[in-house]
């Protein structure tokens, strides 16, 4: 009698398993198929192949703009967001902190409240700034959005890290900053670049506070494909998107290997 | 311990950077905005009354706090058996689910949206499936109505609810469900009494996290609905963009954040933010 309803429910929860997993991969298939059509719209099937939307992506002074606009404001912001993550992430953990919890939520809050209100807050203080438009507003907005990416996944790899083995270097002798170099840094090192992996890709992708602080002469990738989206739809932003996709998942491949090289846990 | 001291008092000041940004890029820009709520046009409650008063922004807010709470009861029921499957399958299986569920959460928002345009457009591939298979005779209008906002939340809020709920069950010893049937419980009377209250706290972190993350929504509503699903980010925007009404869209702002705030609180006092933050 019990085979029968453990069955049932068996069979239930593979058909219901195969069918989300359709769903979640079925729009990344139809980007990239799309990104090859020969038809100017988008039209599904396509009714032919070519690269011309990638020939186009790098032609079009539109695209390569906000390329290197994304780019030039994704390394510094990425790498920011990775020093003060860290560093805080050190802090909260390893570091006696009065009230830890509270700045630990603190720190957590961009990621909580919703990117519209972030958005509109910077927009409204960067206009007396002088900073709607600029790189560098761009910038300070990428890095206060991504931080909680990276103390999140910094702090979750401290804390699986064991402290008696920096206890045990500070005990044998070795100076504060030398345990951090030679023993701390290389354990923390995938946890690192993951979260520099997380803050890159975030960056990239965030629209709405770059929506709000970009002008059409200072555009990242994310604000012109809004603008594409809602205007004249083109294969173009389907090329864009499959190359994010193709970053992304080139990103979790390396992740995964980084963490079956080093055994660590996934979060 | 007198060499490892000074160091701790130290270490505390690394989180000064990241928290001085914080304060002067996050904290007190978002202090601004919803102090204009009561100081613009001028110092006082009027953009409160305003908002209660117009039928238009009620229905706003009305459309948003809908959306979320039919987003979540779907996710919550696609999402159990996924998270089940991840929880007690082969390695193998959990490997492949993991990979499934985390590829898209890698994705932008705006791409997979753009895609589940492509998906449900009149002339798409899901019109010409139910157009095959007889279902319809007539293509479906899946987009810029409920349908299409639902399709493109879950799309994107799965993870949500999957991930916490997967940590749930991976807690729960197969041992409790064995014994319940040994001891003659039927699978469906077990599974309610004894596995399901064992999930609960998974499953009321990734419920709340969802119904959170929806109330903010902007992109999925502006891309996939119509105007009877316009949201309160919408609003927000078009406040700022179209009217200049800084005073509107902090009192905007302020309703949605009370909003979360008081789930957010309410999650932490049932579960424990530690939990919800995995």
């Amino acid at each position: 009698m019990s085979g029968d309803g453990m069955g049932l429910w068996r069979r239930l929860r593979g058909l219901v398993c195969t069918l989300v997993a359709l769903y979640l991969i079925a729009p990344l298939a139809i980007v990239v198929i799309i990104s090859f059509s020969a038809a100017s719209f988008l039209q599904f099937p396509p009714p032919g192949l070519s690269l011309r939307w990638y020939v186009n992506l790098f032609d079009d002074p539109g695209w390569t703009n906000s390329l290197t606009v994304s780019v030039q404001v994704l390394v510094p912001s990425a790498t920011l967001a990775t020093l003060l993550g860290t560093a805080a992430a050190l802090a909260l953990v390893r570091g006696r902190i009065p009230g830890a919890q509270f700045v630990g939520a603190l720190l957590m809050l961009p990621i909580i409240v919703p990117a519209i209100i972030t958005a509109a807050a910077l927009f409204g203080v960067y206009r007396g700034l002088g900073l709607n438009g600029t790189l560098t507003g761009l910038i300070i907005g990428h890095v206060v959005i991504t931080v909680p990416y990276v103390v999140a996944t910094v702090g979750s790899g401290l804390r699986t890290m064991d402290p008696r083995l920096e206890d045990a270097a500070s005990t044998l002798g070795a100076p504060p900053l030398a345990t951090f170099r030679r023993v701390t840094l290389p354990l923390l090192l995938p946890a690192i670049l993951s979260g520099l992996l997380f803050a890159a890709v975030a960056s990239f992708d965030e629209l709405i506070v770059s929506l709000f602080v970009s002008t059409a002469r200072v555009r990242p990738v994310a604000v012109q494909m809004w603008s594409n989206v809602r205007g004249d739809v083109d294969p173009t932003i389907a090329a864009i998107a499959s190359l994010c996709f193709a970053f992304a998942f080139l990103a979790l491949l390396a992740e995964g290997m980084l963490r079956r090289r080093t055994g660590t846990e996934g979060p | 311990m007198a060499v490892t001291a000074p160091l701790v008092g130290r270490r505390a000041l690394l989180v000064l950077p990241a928290l001085a940004l914080l304060l002067l890029a996050f904290v007190g820009p978002v202090g601004w905005l919803l102090a204009r709520a009561f100081t613009q046009p001028q110092v006082g409650l009027q953009n409160f009354e305003a908002l209660w008063q117009r039928q238009g922004y009620l229905q706003v807010l009305w459309n948003t706090v809908e959306i979320s709470a039919m987003v979540t009861p779907i996710c919550v029921l696609l999402g159990f058996p996924i998270a089940h499957a991840m929880a007690t399958g082969s390695p193998r299986l959990r490997r492949w689910l993991v990979f499934i569920v985390l590829l898209p959460f890698w994705t932008s928002l705006l791409v997979r949206t753009f895609a589940t345009v492509i998906l449900l457009q009149r002339t798409g591939p899901v019109n010409a499936v139910l157009i095959g298979l007889g279902l319809t005779s007539e293509p479906l209008p899946l987009l810029y109505n409920m349908t299409g906002v639902m399709a493109g939340a879950l799309q994107v809020l799965l993870p949500f609810v999957i991930f916490p709920l997967h940590a749930a069950m991976a807690r729960i010893d197969p041992a409790f469900m064995q014994a319940a049937l040994t001891l003659g419980a039927r699978p469906a009377r077990a599974f309610f009494r004894v596995y399901l209250p064992l999930t609960f706290p998974g499953l009321i972190t990734g419920a709340a996290l969802v119904f959170i993350s929806t109330l903010g929504y902007f992109v999925t509503p502006a891309m996939l609905g119509g105007p009877r699903q316009t949201m309160i980010a919408q609003l927000i925007q078009d406040q700022i963009a179209q009217f200049g009404n800084w005073g509107m869209a902090g009192a905007l702002s302020l309703v949605l954040l009370a909003i979360s705030g008081v789930l957010f609180l309410l999650l932490h006092l049932t579960i424990g933010l530690k939990g919800a933050m995995r």
